[in-house]
């Protein structure tokens, strides 16, 4: 089946088969390896990506279901050239080790921020406790949210923002 | 790799034209919501359907309002969409309660009402407490309309009286006065199934007595994850604690728990007795006001 994803602004048409997951749409057809493929079972949440506006465990979603629609990746966290105030708080709060869960910790974390600018530990905990984390004990991460959080982009309803289509 | 077998997929733009597609593909075929349950069974191979009808498209599948005093939810409704909504939480804070405790953020943005109730897992929350609050769900085939109470809606684990060529539309709750609600589970870590769970919702005459009581159980193998004998116990006694507490043993002696890597039966039955009795309280607080 002819589908057509908007993967971090770009426009992506290939003819897939139905059964084809989201995640290795995105890894094998796409060539997005940023997104890590874990437990296969909706349980780790090193997949998460974004789905239009709202993060999805990418396992757990196939491919035609994000036919003319948007997908955000850790790729696309990025703008410019300017590392999300995300990633630089993952960089300065040491909020990974292996950082195999950091993709999809850092998905949920920007959506979370988008949603609720200044979130406590504890909604940072709820919010992503569909994730885990086999190296940092999450303090680090909890820490790397709070950071972003205290050190927003410039402009930061810039980064909620999809670049458009043509 | 977990991989589905070969499927067809088909995008339904109304529920019409769903129904169309079911009754085209028979029993082959199987309905698409937010697929956090069917994808995982497909993975594994315990579900290998030749179509897929994706409904995520079909508009009039979605949305919670209130008609007249009933709040109609539909089918397409998320589990984030329930959790969020202030007038599910106003009229049913049993609702609230389990959304909170069902599964994580990231699923619930995609799981649907729809999809978990006729998903009808033994240990899925949401049935127990649309139960609880005498719900209805309202099915479309090609013939028209048909509505069945949630009490007759399960039929067993993983069957519902939705036929495979008929869609689950909505759920209907009926808003009465003078009541309230709540639900309480145990679960081994954050976003797991239940060992146990019990949704509870009361109404209390003028004179503080329980006129009615409505009781859910999830995971303890409840039939039609209902207690009806505890619920006829309470009807028309005073809300006093040794009434709770009693109306919880009877459920524990009514229901069928299994023992499985969630737990021995005989836990399990504790905690359906006492999460009855803890969400009995808590249901009987609110609806008297004191507890939010
Ligand atoms: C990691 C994880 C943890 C979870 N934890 C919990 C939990 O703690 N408690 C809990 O209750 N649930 C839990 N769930 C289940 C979750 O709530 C699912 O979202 C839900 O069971 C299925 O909803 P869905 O929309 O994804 O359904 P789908 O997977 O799309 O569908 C499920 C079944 O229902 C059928 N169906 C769907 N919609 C309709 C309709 N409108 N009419 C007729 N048939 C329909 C499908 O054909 C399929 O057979 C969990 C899921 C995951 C992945
Ligand atoms: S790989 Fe998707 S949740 Fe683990
Ligand atoms: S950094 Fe290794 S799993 Fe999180």
């Amino acid at each position: 089946m002819m589908i057509t994803v908007t993967v971090n602004g770009e426009r992506h048409s290939h003819d897939v088969e139905p059964r084809l997951l989201l995640v290795h749409f995105l890894r094998d057809v796409v060539g997005l390896t940023g997104t890590h493929w874990g437990c296969d079972t909706s349980n780790c949440g090193a997949c998460v990506v974004w789905l239009d506006d709202t993060p999805v465990k990418s396992c757990t979603a196939l491919a035609v279901m994000a036919d003319g629609r948007t997908v955000r990746t850790v790729e696309g966290l990025e703008r410019d050239g300017e590392l999300d105030p995300v990633q630089r708080g993952f960089m300065e709060c040491h909020g990974l080790q292996c950082g195999f869960c950091t993709p999809g910790m850092m998905m949920t974390s920007r959506w979370l921020l988008d949603r609720n600018p200044d979130p406590s530990e504890e909604e940072i905990r709820e919010a992503l406790s569909g994730q885990l984390c086999r190296c940092t004990g999450y303090e680090n991460i909890v820490r790397s949210v709070r950071w972003a959080a205290e050190n927003p982009a410039d402009d930061s309803t810039e980064a909620s923002q999809e670049v458009s289509p043509s | 790799m977990q991989v589905p077998a070969h499927f067809g997929y088909d995008r339904a733009t109304s529920i019409d034209h769903a129904l169309r597609l079911l009754a085209r593909h028979g029993d082959q075929a199987r309905v698409i919501a937010g697929g956090h349950s069917l994808i995982p069974m497909m993975k594994l191979r315990l579900a290998e359907p030749e179509a897929l009808i994706d409904i995520n498209g079909i508009d009039e599948l979605r949305g919670i309002t209130v008609s007249g005093d009933e709040l109609l939810i539909g089918a397409l409704t998320r589990h984030a969409d329930l959790l969020s909504s202030a007038v599910v939480g106003e009229h049913f804070p049993v609702l609230h309660d389990a959304e909170r405790v069902i599964a994580d953020p990231v699923v619930r943005n995609f799981g649907t009402v729809g999809g978990s109730l006729c998903q009808a897992d033994p240990s899925e929350d949401l049935s127990a407490a649309f139960v609880a609050l005498g719900a209805t769900g309202v099915i479309r085939g090609a013939a028209g309309s048909r509505t069945v109470p949630l009490r007759e809606f399960h039929l067993g684990p993983y069957e519902t009286a939705v036929a495979p060529d008929e869609l689950l539309v909505e759920v209907r709750v009926p808003i009465r006065p003078g009541g309230s609600s709540a639900y309480t589970k145990v679960e081994r870590r954050a976003g797991d199934w239940a060992v146990a769970a019990a949704g509870a919702a009361v109404w209390l005459g003028p004179d503080g007595a329980i006129t009615d009581a409505g009781i859910g159980l999830a995971a303890v193998g409840a039939e039609h994850f209902t207690a009806p004998e505890a619920e006829e116990f309470l009807r028309g006694r005073a809300g006093d604690d040794a009434a709770l507490v009693e109306a919880g043993k009877i459920a524990a002696q009514h229901c069928d728990p299994q023992a499985d890597q969630r737990g021995p039966a005989d836990y399990k039955r504790h905690l359906a007795g006492e999460l009855t009795t803890r969400a009995l309280r808590r249901a009987v607080a609110r609806a008297s006001g004191q507890e939010a």
